[in-house]
């Protein structure tokens, strides 16, 4: 469980995040939604340590994320997991040596021991046979499994998501959901991801919070937000749909 | 920075890989640039001691002297401060703008020391390698751009090189290699860490690490001259 007790964050005195508080439950896909430039990577970020938070705390199962304590923070970011919008493989690396990276940086497994758990994550993510490639030569899609079988490649607690879906066509985007689903049914972890495609919240979501001008501006449920009582939300949602 | 690394087996061979990087990836234009340094510094030296009064062999002597004192140790570090320094700002700065760091940090590494430390370890390695080698070459080509104009045999080139050398010449020359090695990576590895933006602002890291890594080698240059000497 991942909770945020009033986080706020400014750049250069214009206020991002408002005294935000949340709680993101374990097993269960946590969204933050949001129309873009609200704020929702600025939370996401600094949820992970990228960006130091002016106020609050964040804690992970009530270990607290201390920006100051470098040492602390390299031990929660151990448990963390994180799909970037862009994917973030290393270039100049095969799939193979993207997944293997980080059980190389903080395992002792035998070189046999980490290849079979590369394997693993790759056949979890439906990459199979994709080991030598580069990722030069993949897919939007497939560089999104990678970067999902690399986030998991150690036994993560939390996994965090920006934007997994962007860029990518509608099928695509709902393999890398139901992926994401998968894996968080399947090794109970805390995910959070951030997005703004509504099809996704409706598929996957289990608690949703909307993020409106850096401020927390509704929380609910995936049925809750089918009627929500909020004139942004519901703008929010009218304007996601074509049909 | 200088933090322990994570896993020290993997340290050691990013070390090992970044001086294969700057050391045999440098190797062709510091064969090439400190041939003609020496080659030009002979025909030129000769070209000004034309009086009979000043012995052959003299020519060997400055040549020799300049290169080993300034020329090898300097140019070649000029040299490879837009060869080196480019590449380490320009193949850091992508990262950061491909989120590749961020990537990295929230794994629970330290960024700054695994990307940063072997570039330093391995310029401080392999620059005053390559001094050694533009040396030898340099000299090479003055030998050889004597003989073929007939400024000079090699043999009074030799007997000049050999006639003032001082151990402490040389000493003095790695102490600068040593130093501009550092000063190429670390500048360009500061460059390209806190690039900020996209593929232009890559291109404009890499120009500041070229630019600040040159002017900072200049200036070490000038002030342990005047430390040392």
């Amino acid at each position: 469980m991942i909770e945020l007790k009033n986080i706020s964050k400014s750049f250069q005195g214009k206020e991002v995040l408002k005294n935000i508080s949340a709680v993101f439950e374990q097993g269960k896909i946590n969204l933050v939604i949001g129309a873009s430039g609200h704020g929702k990577s600025v939370l996401m970020r600094s949820m992970v340590g990228l960006i130091k938070v002016d106020n609050g705390d964040i804690l992970y199962d009530n270990r607290v994320l201390d920006f100051e304590n470098y040492d602390e923070l390299k031990e929660i970011r151990r448990d963390i997991g994180m799909l970037f919008q862009s994917s973030a493989l290393f270039n100049s690396a095969s799939v193979e040596e993207n997944v293997e990276f980080p059980l190389k940086m903080f395992t002792k497994m035998s070189k046999e021991e980490r290849l079979d758990r590369v394997n693993f994550c790759l056949k979890s993510v439906n990459l199979e046979n994709a080991n030598k490639k580069f990722p030069a030569e993949l897919s939007g899609g497939m560089k999104k499994r990678v970067g999902i079988a690399r986030a998991i490649a150690l036994d993560i607690k939390y996994l965090f998501c920006d934007e997994p879906n962007s860029g990518l066509d509608p099928i695509t985007s709902r393999v890398i959901d139901e992926l994401i689903l998968e894996i968080t049914n399947n090794f109970k972890i805390t995910t959070i991801i951030n997005t703004h495609d509504m099809k996704t919240v409706l598929d996957i979501g289990d608690n949703i919070i909307f993020i409106y001008k850096g401020e927390k501006w509704w929380d609910g449920t995936k049925q809750q937000i089918k009627n929500p009582d909020n004139k942004e939300l519901n703008d929010f949602i009218n304007a996601s749909f074509v049909l | 920075m200088f933090s322990k690394p994570e896993k020290t087996g993997v340290f050691i061979k990013r070390v090992f890989a970044e001086m294969v990087s700057v050391g045999i990836g440098s190797l062709p234009i510091v064969i090439i640039v400190s041939i003609f340094q020496g080659a030009v510094t002979t025909i030129q030296t000769a070209y000004q001691l034309i009086t009979p009064l000043i012995p052959k062999p003299t020519i060997g002597t400055v040549v020799s002297d300049s290169t080993i004192l300034e020329l090898a140790p300097t140019i070649t570090s000029l040299v490879l401060a837009g060869k080196i320094g480019s590449h380490i700002a320009s193949e850091i700065g992508t990262m950061r703008i491909n989120e590749e760091i961020d990537a990295l940090e929230v794994m629970g590494i330290n960024t700054s020391s695994f990307l940063g430390l072997p570039k330093i370890i391995a310029g401080m390695f392999m620059v005053p390698v390559l001094v050694i080698i533009s040396i030898f070459l340099s000299e090479l080509g003055g030998i050889v751009a004597g003989q073929l104009s007939g400024v000079l045999t090699a043999d009074q080139f030799i007997q000049g090189a050999r006639m003032t050398f001082k151990l402490f010449t040389l000493q003095f020359s790695l102490i600068k290699a040593f130093t501009y090695g550092f000063i190429i990576t670390s500048v360009s590895s500061f460059h390209g860490y806190y690039t900020q933006g996209g593929a232009l602002e890559v291109g404009e890291s890499s120009t500041k690490a070229v630019v600040y890594s040159s002017v900072l080698i200049l200036l070490s240059d000038y002030l342990l001259a005047e430390l040392l000497l």
